[in-house]
């Protein structure tokens, strides 16, 4: 199946492009989108995106390879990013990502079998007085116990 | 000098404080619509009087670099205001909770801004793991428009000027201003040589000005006290630092967050006054403002006996005593940074802090330059060898000579950023570092959290 973006987002699209003088600065908006709807960054979706924005696809991908936000191959249905940065670990990061490493039984970087959950650390994610905390798809959790941890990952787990 | 303000933070604890029903209740916009009706020279003289030294890292004042933008500007080169919220120096959360908790001060702050550099757009960069600061600057961009606070004639004057948010996706290196510009252009996030600098060609080639978050927000605070008065809330006015503030503390303290207050607070003040006291242990060490800035032990003392030193008023005291300013913190070989400080207890193990910096260092290094991007690997490798307990005490040497090597070699700073606090350690916890590599690692407390 060739990617599109769905209508809803098309629009939305539409929008970001009339903020800016050119087109090509709607790479890192437009390549969210396309995530958002796929999950990952494919080459497919790279060509997509450089034949929308009349860009070449190597800069697209050049684009998308450099920040660590665009999953470069599949990723589960949820992300948690443990972050693992010094006020975190002076907090105890180290044993929110050990408990979830074994909760979850992966390593940082890996998914889940069943493909529920990807587990990875971040660099610091501008929470540095309420660590230990984890980012969950959209949504931060801060100053957790492993008590919270267990909860949160018995709901992305479910 | 201790001495709370509440500036941008009075509505924090408010759950409707991000609302233009408050801000407004509380004077807002009063000031974007008057700016709108000055003379941009009065108004560039306002700032300049008012000393607000960037809040993102750098401390430079922000009113001279408004006055660095092409005057007239041309109908050919569109100017524009950028301003930088890719908050993502270890230590640093400040600019988060003014998104977050009162985004209408930036919304206010990017008309005048603009104003004052003559463009009609402002773009604000925001890291996107932010979603809820996001969410918090579109809504108040809508509730501003709705009102006619921005668009073609904001406040019914002549002045479009629109505000946009434009999203990273998860780069450190974006914070420096030249990679935000291209970022913000759709390129890979690599920095850029300077010159030219953002003045004559940033975002899109065009005239440019780069301001962190709380800088801007700040302006309509600045504005509406006059130049002169916010500046003189300072304590350190003299040094030209003036004005109020965000402080942040983290790591091991009893209370940590974000204060306001003047200019002028010492790090005693921000650990023991706000930050609750130390917790667990004794104050080891602390890196006053975000973790590319040197760390400062909690024995050091002061040496200025130069009268022309801004340190001099405090020659022989605890640098815990220094007021925490950009030129202060310079002259004792460190940085005020984002003046978000992380505290050690001596309960911690300072080279496994050392260590986890440096593997921040490593993973943000975007690769351009190659001391850089081979060095802050080789920093890393060596530190985790370390750490590991395979290296000998000859490698510290290799540490410094390695960082020396990145120092002015690269086109960004992000190579003075690992290699200084690299430095730094080496300086201030050698005996450590020895006694860690010879013991294999016995000899420290081999632990990070209480």
């Amino acid at each position: 199946m060739t990617f599109a973006l769905s209508d809803e987002r098309e629009r939305t699209l539409q929008e970001i492009l009339s903020r800016y003088p050119t087109k090509m600065a709607a790479t890192i908006p437009f390549l969210h989108l396309c995530q958002e709807q796929h999950g990952w960054v494919s080459d497919e979706i790279c060509e997509y995106v450089a034949k929308r924005l009349d860009l070449s696809a190597a800069h697209v991908k050049g684009v998308a390879t450099f920040y660590s936000l665009f999953n470069k191959e599949p990723v589960g249905k949820h992300q948690v990013w443990v972050c693992r940065t010094l006020p975190c670990a002076l907090a105890g990061a180290e044993n929110v990502l050990k408990h979830c490493e074994k909760r979850l039984g992966i390593h940082a970087g890996e998914t889940t079998r069943d493909g529920k959950v990807t587990l990875r650390t971040a660099e610091c994610l501008a929470s540095c007085g309420s660590g230990p905390m984890m980012q969950v798809d959209r949504d931060y959790y801060e100053n957790l116990t492993l008590a919270e941890v267990d909860k949160i990952l018995d709901r992305v787990t479910r | 000098m201790l001495q709370r303000t509440s500036y941008l933070t009075k509505r924090y604890g408010d759950s409707d404080g991000h609302t233009l029903a408050v801000y407004e209740r509380d004077g807002g916009y009063q000031q974007a619509k008057r700016a709108l009706q000055m003379d941009r020279a009065a108004l560039i003289d306002e700032m300049k009087a008012a000393n607000i030294r960037g809040r993102g890292g750098a401390g430079f004042p922000m009113g001279v670099k408004w006055s660095f933008m092409p005057w007239p500007p041309k109908p050919e080169k569109p100017h524009y205001l950028v301003i930088n919220a890719d908050e993502g120096e270890p230590g640093t959360f400040k600019d988060r909770t003014i998104m977050e908790k009162n985004p209408h001060s930036i919304v206010e702050g990017c008309i005048i801004g603009c104003f004052g550099i003559g463009a009609h757009a402002a773009y604000i960069y925001v890291r996107d793991e932010l979603h809820l600061a996001k969410a918090r600057l579109w809504e108040a961009i809508a509730e501003a428009k709705k009102k006619g606070y921005l668009g073609d004639k904001p406040f019914g004057i002549d002045y479009p000027v629109e505000v946009y948010v434009h999203t990273g996706a998860g780069a450190y290196i974006c914070g420096e201003e030249t990679s935000l510009l291209n970022s913000l252009e759709g390129k890979r996030g690599e920095p850029r040589l300077k010159p030219p600098f953002p003045a004559q060609a940033g975002a899109f080639g065009m005239p440019s000005t780069v301001n962190n978050l709380e800088t801007i927000a700040i302006v309509p605070t600045a504005l509406a006290m006059g130049g002169d008065n916010f500046s003189k809330l300072s304590a350190i006015h003299n040094l030209k630092d003036g004005g109020a503030r965000l402080f942040g503390v983290s790591g091991h303290v009893n209370k940590p967050g974000i204060y306001e207050c003047a200019v002028g607070l010492t790090l005693r003040e921000l650990i023991y006054d706000l930050g609750g006291g130390v917790k667990g242990g004794e104050l080891l060490a602390v890196i006053p403002g975000g973790s590319s800035c040197p760390i400062l032990r909690a024995e050091e003392i002061v040496k200025a006996p130069d009268p022309k030193s801004p340190l001099h008023p405090y020659d022989g005291k605890s640098v815990l005593d220094v007021p925490l300013g950009v030129d202060t913190f310079r002259s004792l070989g460190t940085m005020l940074g984002t003046c978000c400080a992380i505290v050690l207890s001596d309960l911690a193990d300072p080279v496994l802090a050392f260590h986890n910096l440096l593997q921040f260092y490593r993973h943000e290094s975007c690769g351009q330059c190659t001391p850089c991007r081979e060095g802050s690997a080789w920093l890393f490798r060596i530190l985790d060898r370390i750490v590991q307990g395979e290296a000998e005490v000859a490698e510290l040497d290799r540490l410094s000579e390695i960082a020396s090597n990145i120092m002015g070699n690269t086109i960004c700073a992000f190579g003075e950023g690992t290699a200084m606090p690299t430095l730094g350690f080496l300086l201030k916890f050698r005996r450590e570092l020895e006694e860690f590599i010879v013991t294999k690692g016995k000899s420290g407390t081999r632990r990070l959290a209480l």
